[in-house]
């Protein structure tokens, strides 16, 4: 393993903000950070901040609901939840990453490998 | 359907921006706040939590702008920002703002005033109906000027009568000379012009009258009652544009005309037909009272649907050499040809070529423009590196700058292409009202439109050719490197900026070599034309047409002018005086003539410019006679009939033999050739001159008569004396305008003159913008190497050696420039080689004055930064840092 962090690749902190949704209900945004890096086992790069330009993207485009609660210190946060049509887009999204992992994977293993 | 709703909320979001952005500030604050809680959870103190939190957060400055960026409608909500960025920067550097603004305007503006002129002669159709049907049709036959280019009464009619390609054929009395009529009955009679018309004229072209009608069949026969149609200009000016004046008869020569109707100000016929004349009203040309004139109607025909010139073109071929000179003497032919050009071709085709000089000459300037604000802004980027670096520290993106570059851009040049709007208009406006040019439909130049697209467009471009390099130069730059304090930038960056800017230098002196080379040679050659020998004496002599009333007979006649002639030659100050009825470089007509008793191939002979003449007229122009002798006045009505002939007829009709005595044949008649005079440029400065003969006015009906004297004094100041002593000869005398023979030149030479001044103006910008450029890059590289000096000065160095060092480079630049820009000046001067006069397009004292030039004014421009190099303290420049 290199000891760089991973850059995430546009599009999939979309993906697992939707996946970490889907998984846990509803959440905070520190929340939706703080599982994703958990689950990750710290390889990824990510920059807690970005989170909230794909959570309002997600939100627009009618993904996730967000609505206004108290965490668990007692102050108000922005609770996120996974929409119906963000499950179906979930499943899309899903069965669309494991073909292009798949084809990656494929792909990589038969190239010869000259940087051994 | 996603994609819908997202547009939406985008909408939603843009237009409640403080809202999104309290909740969102909101957010994040509860979000630091949870970390900040979990890292002190782990045993953190409150300090070091916080500073956690925030590193794992990564920039909420940074955060809030991608989260706007992806909630709302980051186009117009940043153009706005940028805008009000823009503006805030561009007040603080006020000094830089004004001079690209101003630099901008005038290559712009220019650029704008350039266009109008194109648009308007090349490209804007004629104002007329469906203007691409109307064709001229002239002679095939070179020389010989207006008669070779007209045909007879009969000659016309048959045309229009044996044609099938043409939905109607019209023309125009072609020999309508300036001031041919006096407006009576207000105070002193008022020269006036009048151009006679075939009857279908106004109708063939598709001009709707104004006010009331336009000709009918039964105002162009014999005997008709007078009808004129008023021009729009002459209507306001004469008549106050009085709409009441229709139906009215007025005086002209003494004869009641009735104004049937006035024409619309669009409609403006000296601007098609014969630039640089006015025309004041029209009235119909009856066939009936030409029949005998010869050729003396220019043809306009308007094609049927359907018909292509080429089809056209051959039916003329077949039809131009039936068509009968005179029915009454059906043997005498006419050979005629007929060549048929559309009559946008006809009168602008000849200035394309110039107009297109110019228009590349002005893109010149706008590209050299362009340059050398990239170049001012690579210098304000560089000094700017840290500003930049610093709003992407705070969360801007590289594309984001490059976008903020570009507004500025966009603004400085909208900015600049107001301020030369503003100067196109006036520049507009004012070559409108240049009469004295003799350029087709100048006119109607006006900013119209087109040129307003032509606006957007050309600054639309120079905003991206000038802000381009300092974008691709901020979007490449290091933040780090950036960031650190400092030079700003390494040595290596510094001197790869310094080389872009090197090379846009040398681009700029290339480009200005260019200009100066095409300027160089035009005004060369146009120099060479004012040195041309003429012929005639234009200094020192003045014209004036003078009306008298002999009633046909040519003893009375002469009786009239030796009267005139003894009385303005009696005037203290005139020299001597002569009459003509046409002078050269203004309106023409030709005979034949021939030796007699020689028979000739077709093609030998050559139509001839034919001027009936009193005595002394030669001596007045300043013709030199070669051979023989002037006329006298005892060469009378009834005496043997002679001509005098210019050198070229006399070589072509009797070479190699002495042409005085001889008799030739003019225009049907025997006469005997009493002189020979020297070749005058009758038609142009440019053209070879034609065949030319002298009649006497006492043998031949002259046509008007034109006053000239040769003064001692200045001819103008002789104006006053000479209009009295003619009025006092004739009271009916018009108030036509005395004017130096100098202004007939001027007049057929003013195109050209046009385009020399144009060009050298925009070559004298571009040497000023070049070195402009130079100035700048020198004066900005002599502070960058402020310490570097300050050393080699501190190691000995004297002033001298450091002045010489930036003199050098600064000759390196001007060199590059030059010897690229001489490359491209071949080329530039193979493609105006056509425009040259005397001059060959590889002339080479031109190309080395202008290198010259541009080398001095390169070193001038680097020797001001050479003289502050060299003045630098050593002390202080080593301590500045």
């Amino acid at each position: 393993m290199s000891p760089e962090k991973l850059d995430l690749l546009q599009g999939t902190l979309d993906l697992m903000v939707l996946k970490t949704l889907a998984a846990m209900g509803s959440l905070h945004g520190y929340g939706i950070a703080r599982r994703i890096e958990q689950v990750s086992g710290d390889e990824l790069l990510l920059n807690q901040g970005t989170i909230y330009a794909s959570l309002v993207r997600l939100q627009q485009r009618g993904w996730i609901s967000a609505e206004w609660g108290l965490s668990e210190n007692n102050r108000k946060a922005k609770f996120y939840s996974i929409t119906r049509s963000g499950r179906k887009q979930l499943v899309e999204d899903t069965a669309y990453w494991n073909r292009l992992s798949r084809v990656m994977g494929r792909m990589l293993a038969s190239a010869p490998e000259g940087e051994r | 359907m996603s994609a819908m709703r997202e547009m939406l909320n985008r909408w939603r979001s843009f237009f409640r921006k403080p809202e999104r952005d309290r909740e969102l500030d909101a957010e994040i604050a509860g979000h630091l706040e949870l970390a900040v809680e979990e890292n002190m959870r782990r045993g953190m103190a409150a300090g070091e939590a916080r500073r956690q939190a925030l590193i794992r957060f990564g920039g909420v400055a940074q955060a809030r702008e991608r989260q706007r960026e992806a909630r709302g409608l980051p186009w117009p909500d940043e153009l706005l920002q940028d805008l009000r960025y823009t503006v805030r920067t561009l007040r603080r550097d006020r000094g830089f703002a004004l001079i690209a603004v101003f630099i901008l305007a005038l290559g712009i503006g220019a650029n704008i005033t350039v266009f109008s002129v194109v648009h308007t002669i090349l490209l804007r159709p004629l104002p007329f109906h469906d203007p691409e049907r109307l064709v001229r049709i002239l002679s095939k036959a070179a020389g010989g000027g207006e008669s070779s280019m007209t045909y007879s009464a009969d000659a016309t009619e048959a045309f229009q009568r044996r044609n099938r390609s043409f939905a109607s054929v019209t023309g125009y009395y072609a020999f309508s000379s300036s001031d041919n009529l006096k407006l009576m009955g207000r105070g002193q009679p008022l020269p006036v012009t009048g151009v006679m018309v075939a009857g279908n004229f106004f109708a063939t072209l598709g001009v709707k009258p104004l006010l009331g009608r336009l000709f009918l069949p039964a105002d162009c026969v014999h005997g008709s009652r007078p009808a004129a149609l008023l021009s729009h200009g002459f209507w306001k000016r004469q008549f106050a544009a009085d709409p009441g004046i229709v139906g009215r008869p007025v005086d002209f020569n003494g004869i009641a005309v009735t104004v049937i109707g006035v024409l619309p100000e669009s409609f403006d016929f000296g601007s098609v037909f014969s630039p640089g004349a006015k025309a004041d009203l029209f009235w119909p040309v009856i066939f009936d009272d030409i029949r005998d004139e010869g050729n003396a109607v220019a043809l306009v025909g308007r094609l049927k649907p359907g018909v292509s010139l080429a089809q056209a073109q051959a039916e003329a071929d077949l039809l131009f050499p039936g068509l009968p000179f005179a029915l009454k003497h059906p043997n005498w032919s006419g050979d005629y040809t007929g060549r048929l050009l559309g009559l946008k071709d006809y009168v602008s085709g000849k200035w394309r070529r110039s107009l297109l000089v110019l228009w590349c000459a002005v893109g010149l300037i706008l590209l050299i423009v362009c340059v050398n604000l990239s170049n001012l802004l690579l210098a304000r980027t560089a000094a700017r590196g840290k500003e930049f670096a610093m709003r992407r520290a705070l969360g801007a993106r590289r594309r984001r700058l490059v976008r903020q570059l570009l507004t500025e851009s966009l603004v400085l040049s909208g900015a600049g292409a107001m301020l030369g709007l503003g100067l196109a208009f006036a520049a507009a406006a004012y070559l409108a009202h240049q009469g004295a040019i003799a350029l087709p439909l100048l006119s109607s130049v006006r900013i119209d439109g087109a040129a307003l697209l032509w606006t957007l467009l050309v600054a639309g471009i120079a905003a991206v050719l000038f802000g381009l390099a300092p974008g691709l130069k901020v979007s490449s730059s290091d933040l780090q490197e950036a960031l650190k304090d400092g030079a700003g930038h390494g040595a290596s960056a510094g001197r790869r900026h310094e080389r872009m800017r090197s090379a846009l230098t040398v681009a700029e002196i290339a480009l200005a070599c260019m200009l100066l080379v095409g300027a160089g040679l035009l005004l060369r050659s146009f120099l060479r034309l004012l040195d041309v020998d003429l012929g005639f004496q234009p200094s020192h002599a003045a014209t004036v047409r003078v009306d008298y009333d002999d009633g046909g007979d040519a003893a009375k006649r002469m009786a009239i002018w030796q009267e005139i002639l003894r009385r303005v030659e009696a005037i203290p100050g005139i020299e001597t005086a002569g009459i003509s009825d046409n002078l050269p470089m203004s309106r023409n007509r030709s005979w034949p003539i021939s030796a007699k008793g020689k028979e000739y191939r077709k093609g030998e002979l050559q139509a001839t410019f034919v001027y009936i003449i009193s005595p002394g007229y030669l001596h007045a122009i300043g013709m030199r006679l070669i051979q023989g002798r002037d006329l006298l006045w005892s060469d009378g009505p009834k005496a043997a009939k002679v001509v005098i002939v210019n050198q070229t007829v006399a070589r072509r009709l009797w070479p190699g033999e002495d042409p005085i005595g001889r008799i030739a044949r003019v225009s049907g008649s025997d006469a005997q050739v009493i002189g020979v005079v020297a070749d005058v440029r009758e038609s142009s400065v440019e053209g070879d001159p034609g065949w030319q003969m002298y009649l006497p006015a006492a043998q031949w009906g002259a046509e008007g008569a034109q006053l000239v004297v040769r003064t001692r004094l200045p001819p103008e100041t002789m104006a006053s004396r000479v209009m009295n002593e003619l009025r006092q000869m004739n009271p009916a005398q018009p108030a036509t305008e005395f004017r130096p023979v100098q202004q007939l030149v001027d007049h057929v030479l003013s195109p050209r003159r046009f385009f020399v001044l144009l060009v050298s103006l925009f070559a004298a910008l571009g040497l000023i913008l070049a070195s402009l450029g130079i100035y700048g890059v020198i004066s900005y590289s002599v502070t960058q190497q402020t310490q570097a000096i300050g050393i080699r000065m501190a190691l000995g160095a004297t002033q001298a050696r450091v002045r010489l060092a930036v003199i050098a480079q600064t000759l390196r630049l001007a060199l590059a420039g030059i010897a690229v820009g001489a490359l491209a000046s071949l080329g530039v001067a193979t493609l105006i080689a056509s425009l040259l006069f005397a001059t060959p397009a590889t002339d080479p004292p031109t190309f080395l004055a202008m290198f010259l030039v541009l080398g001095a004014v390169a070193l001038l421009a680097g020797y001001l930064p050479a003289r502050r190099a060299s003045r630098i303290d050593p002390m202080i420049a080593l301590r500045s840092e």
